[in-house]
């Protein structure tokens, strides 16, 4: 028992502090490190008073607790993988616009330019 | 003072949209053949991020070349030329690949069908030419076609076909939408063209030998295709068009 009140306790605040230094050095945003707070205290809390676990799978009918740990953490890591990769489609439809944009705006200086070489040439031969 | 009535009409101004990858062997052809047929339509490379000279030999060839930053697929590709040609006020968009495979000289004939139509598939099944395809990607381009047919209410033998002419509507439509998945920028975009009302209409036409590259005929890559080409249908037939999105172009929103 000792053994899991120690990693639980370490591993929730070496959590914890690598959350705060990352936002101290704005490498992670506050909406996704609020959710790991969340999760790092949780598992302080569970680590702290181990009974909450037991309790809790005799109320969801679970016979070893730690399958309950188990199963919660899984179902957990699931939902953010699953938010990340849609995410992550969003940000690739938005590159894929930016990415076509840049295409349709480089060609439209390109010809602009052209544009304005042929008038000022066009200028020349009037003057001439 | 009698105006004489005019023409049926036709697609006054006609953007050739070539989208390209590493083309450079084939481009340049591609581009004067459809400038020396029809010195009357304009032609857009759409370079997508090729680590060649493809921009060089287009613009050499007398195209306007889009340039994109890196590769999106034929998909991306194709959503830039049609935005262009939205931007641009054309009439009408021909796709045509750029290694050279789709015969220019059945342009009139893709634009004549536009007349009543607003999306002409260049098909290669349908009597012209003797393009075939074996094994699970021939059942793939079946089933695709029955589907699609069935969908459209007229007879589509070939789907998955990257040669089309596209009018306003669908210029509007595809600047819109048009997927960058694969066989999305093929199959699901006709599916889209139906969903959102577009008529749908083929055009036989016979393909060349291609001068670069080779279709893939091995039994796996076509169980694969077989395999794509189905979740590309369903997914396309389950969801809502057209979709809401963020990136409406300004000329639309």
């Amino acid at each position: 028992m000792r053994a899991n009140l120690v990693l639980g306790v370490l591993g929730s605040l070496v959590t914890l502090g690598l959350l705060f230094e990352m936002m101290r050095r704005q490498r992670l945003r506050e909406k996704y490190a609020v959710f790991w707070a969340v999760v790092a205290v949780l598992t302080l809390v569970v680590a702290a008073f181990p009974v909450l676990l037991t309790e809790a799978a005799q109320v969801a009918g679970v016979t070893v607790p730690a399958n309950l740990l188990f199963f919660v953490a899984s179902m957990l890591l699931l939902v953010v993988s699953v938010q990340h990769s849609s995410e992550l489609g969003r940000l690739e439809e938005r590159t894929r616009t930016l990415a076509e944009e840049v295409g349709l705006l480089r060609l439209q200086v390109q010809q602009a330019a052209e544009a304005a070489r042929h008038a000022a040439e066009a200028d020349v031969d009037e003057r001439a | 003072m009698q105006s004489a009535p005019s023409p049926l009409p036709r697609p006054r101004r006609v953007l050739v949209v070539v989208p390209a990858w590493n083309e450079r062997t084939s481009v340049g052809w591609v581009v004067r053949d459809v400038r020396t047929h029809h010195p009357d339509m304009d032609v857009l490379v759409v370079d997508d991020g090729s680590g060649d000279d493809t921009t060089a030999v287009a613009t050499a060839a007398g195209a306007a070349v889009c340039r994109l930053p890196f590769n999106l697929g034929v998909g991306g590709a194709m959503r830039a030329g049609y935005r262009y040609a939205l931007r641009e006020g054309y009439d009408a968009v021909v796709q045509v690949d750029a290694d050279g495979q789709h015969d220019v000289t059945y342009l009139p004939a893709l634009l004549a069908a536009l007349d009543d139509a607003d999306v002409v598939v260049g098909a290669r099944f349908a009597g012209e030419g003797d393009y075939a395809a074996r094994g699970p990607r021939r059942w793939a381009m079946r089933l695709l076609a029955t589907v699609l047919s069935w969908l459209a209410h007229r007879p589509l033998d070939d789907v998955t076909s990257g040669f089309r002419a596209v009018n306003r509507r669908g210029i509007q439509l595809f600047a819109t939408h048009y997927p960058a998945e694969y066989l999305g920028d093929t199959v699901e975009s006709l599916v889209i063209a139906v969903r959102t009302g577009c008529r749908i209409a083929q055009v036989p036409v016979a393909m060349r030998e291609r001068t670069t590259g080779q279709a893939s005929q091995s039994t796996l890559r076509s169980v694969l295709y077989l395999s794509r080409a189905v979740v590309a249908l369903g997914l396309a037939l389950v969801r809502r068009w057209p979709a809401a999105l963020e990136s409406v172009p300004a000329e639309l929103a």
